[in-house]
């Protein structure tokens, strides 16, 4: 009971340098990254059949880990396995920098990895995300690490899990078309607006973690690594970079992306993916880019520019 | 044409003590529609279910020549070539229309699942079939986007045929399709089916206790007793001159309205 597990300070190696290194650098008492030697070890075995298999869902033991199931316990095991000291980590949440999600994990690795943090995307070697895909195109040696509440994206279709690993085994998908057919049928249109079901390397049906279907198209052949985690269900899973993943259409209903027909109010983009706020109860709203890095580096160029 | 269709040989499989089949042989030539009949529990189901490869037998073998006319043993094939086989060139017609069709799917959708698990991938192409094969049976094509529950006993089991036969099978197991539907609609749900066969050229095993369905639908028909073909022939002389003692029985046994 005496003896804090927790020594606030110190703990980083001397003569180690860190860009903005979080408040009190490396704590003690923990192993770099939170997770002991052998469980990153499993993970990142895991993580090497995942990118071997393109798509695939690999089990792995996942973890109890410091947040609640649902927050990205899968996602924070994947980058607890694969960050390292010379690292700079952002983490957003809905494309947002600054939410207590983003923040709390962001603070995590800060402590337990001793790792720089960043809210840029272009200085990010990994990136943590819930629910988006940054809108600056990311390059090649980057990390793009999901968080996944549910890795396959057969189960509202089909309830026994052995039954979509057969289907998975057999590349047998028709239920998948069955299920957008019935989209077409019912609203004239494919009305899956978030968790849009792709097909990695031609093999294997994937489920995008829920990113609006707006970012589908960055999925394909992109110059980063691409990897899921899935903690409360136990599946990794990943996209090697330059790997063609496509969303499932029709060819007479070809797969669009949606976005809101709107300019952002802040920086007045009208390419990238906006969030409706509601800002007062008497109607009023105002649509602003969902992704704050990309948002604020647009605001500040045009008031350098003016 | 000489080369059967489905040739099988020596099947025998065991429940326990119970023999469900005992050296059951049998034979279906393309275009042919073979009944089998029997009372309950004398192995109909099981043998349909041993011959389409759901159910393996201790001991036999089942022959299936496809369009190339290459012979394939069915219990040695691979799980993808069987799925494969069951959505193109097999079909299964289930008893309860419940366990052939999805029931959380608009009719469009039942119909169009075997043309998607097929590559077709046109939307527009799919609903043009669905409403010619709701047609076919018989359904109101303006019932294309309604749920199969919201459906008669009749039309489920017409809707589970029409979803069978769109992508034109070569060979239809049908496991009772009358069962559970009043005499009335039993009659235009036989008068179809033997349509529809005559039409497509299917060749159909037929299994059913309705010794008059069999009598209409059936060009040949094995009778099964205690998991054994005790007699087996063409329809019209197994019914009209039973040389079995139990088909006899069978043949006696129905009512004459």
């Amino acid at each position: 009971m005496t003896a804090p597990i927790r020594s606030a300070q110190g703990g980083a190696p001397a003569g180690v340098e860190h860009r903005n290194r979080g408040p009190a650098g490396q704590i003690s008492g923990y192993n770099v990254g939170y997770l002991d030697e052998n469980t990153k070890r499993m993970i990142r075995r895991a993580l090497l059949k995942a990118v071997a298999i393109p798509g695939h869902q690999v089990p792995f033991g996942s973890r109890e880990m410091p947040l609640p199931y649902g927050w990205g316990t899968g996602g924070i095991q994947v980058t607890a396995a694969v960050i390292g000291p010379g690292d700079t980590l952002k983490v957003i949440d809905q494309g947002a920098d600054d939410t207590t999600n983003a923040v709390s994990i962001r603070r995590f690795f800060a402590k337990v990895a001793g790792v720089a943090t960043t809210e840029r995307t272009a200085a990010a070697s990994i990136i943590q995300t819930r629910h988006r895909i940054p809108e600056t195109p990311l390059r090649e040696g980057q990390v793009l690490v999901y968080q996944v509440p549910m890795p396959e994206p057969l189960f509202r279709l089909e309830p026994r899990v052995a039954e979509t690993k057969r289907m998975h085994a057999l590349a047998d998908y028709s239920l998948m078309h069955v299920k957008l057919y019935e989209d077409i049928a019912r609203h004239g249109h494919i009305a899956t607006s978030y968790n849009y079901p792709v097909m990695v390397g031609g093999r294997y049906l994937m489920s995008p973690s829920p990113i609006p279907s707006f970012d589908n198209p960055k999925m394909h052949r992109m110059p980063a690594l691409q990897l899921f985690g899935a903690g409360r269900e136990k599946r990794i899973y990943a996209v090697p970079p330059y790997t063609d993943v496509r969303s499932l259409d029709f060819e007479d209903h070809p797969f669009e992306p949606i976005r809101a027909d709107a300019a952002c109010a802040l920086c007045g983009s009208r390419e990238s993916y906006l969030d409706e706020v509601v800002t007062d109860d008497a109607g009023g709203r105002m649509f602003v880019c969902s992704d704050t890095d990309y948002c604020t580096t647009r605001q500040a160029g045009r008031e350098a520019a003016e | 044409m000489s080369a059967a269709l489905l040739e099988a040989t020596g099947l025998s499989l065991r429940y326990g003590p119970v023999a469900a089949l005992d050296d059951v042989a049998l034979s279906i030539w393309p275009g042919e529609v073979v009944a089998i009949v029997g009372e309950s529990g004398s192995g109909k189901t099981t043998l349909l279910r041993v011959l389409s490869g759901l159910l393996r037998p201790d001991a036999g073998e089942v022959l299936y020549r496809d369009p190339a006319g290459a012979a394939h043993a069915v219990q040695a094939m691979p799980e993808a070539a069987m799925r494969r086989l069951h959505r193109t060139d097999w079909g299964f017609v289930h008893q309860n229309p419940r366990d052939g069709l999805r029931l959380g799917v608009s009719a469009g959708g039942n119909i169009g699942e075997r043309l998607m698990a097929t590559g077709a991938r046109h939307y527009g192409a799919i609903r043009a079939e669905a409403v010619e094969w709701l047609q076919r049976v018989e359904i109101d094509p303006a019932r294309i986007d309604g749920l199969p529950r919201t459906f008669s006993g009749g039309m489920q089991q017409r809707l589970q045929i029409a979803r069978t036969l769109v992508t034109h099978p070569r060979l239809v197991f049908m496991d009772e399709p009358t069962g559970g539907l009043d005499v009335s609609v039993q009659a235009r749900l036989l008068d179809l089916i033997r349509a529809l066969v005559a039409d497509l050229g299917l060749a159909v095993l037929l299994v059913t206790h309705d010794i008059a369905a069999a009598r209409l639908l059936a060009h040949r028909m094995l009778v099964m007793r205690q998991g054994r073909v005790v007699e087996e022939g063409l329809t019209d002389r197994v019914l009209d001159d039973p040389q079995h003692e139990y088909t006899q029985l069978l043949v006696a046994s129905v009512l004459a309205a």
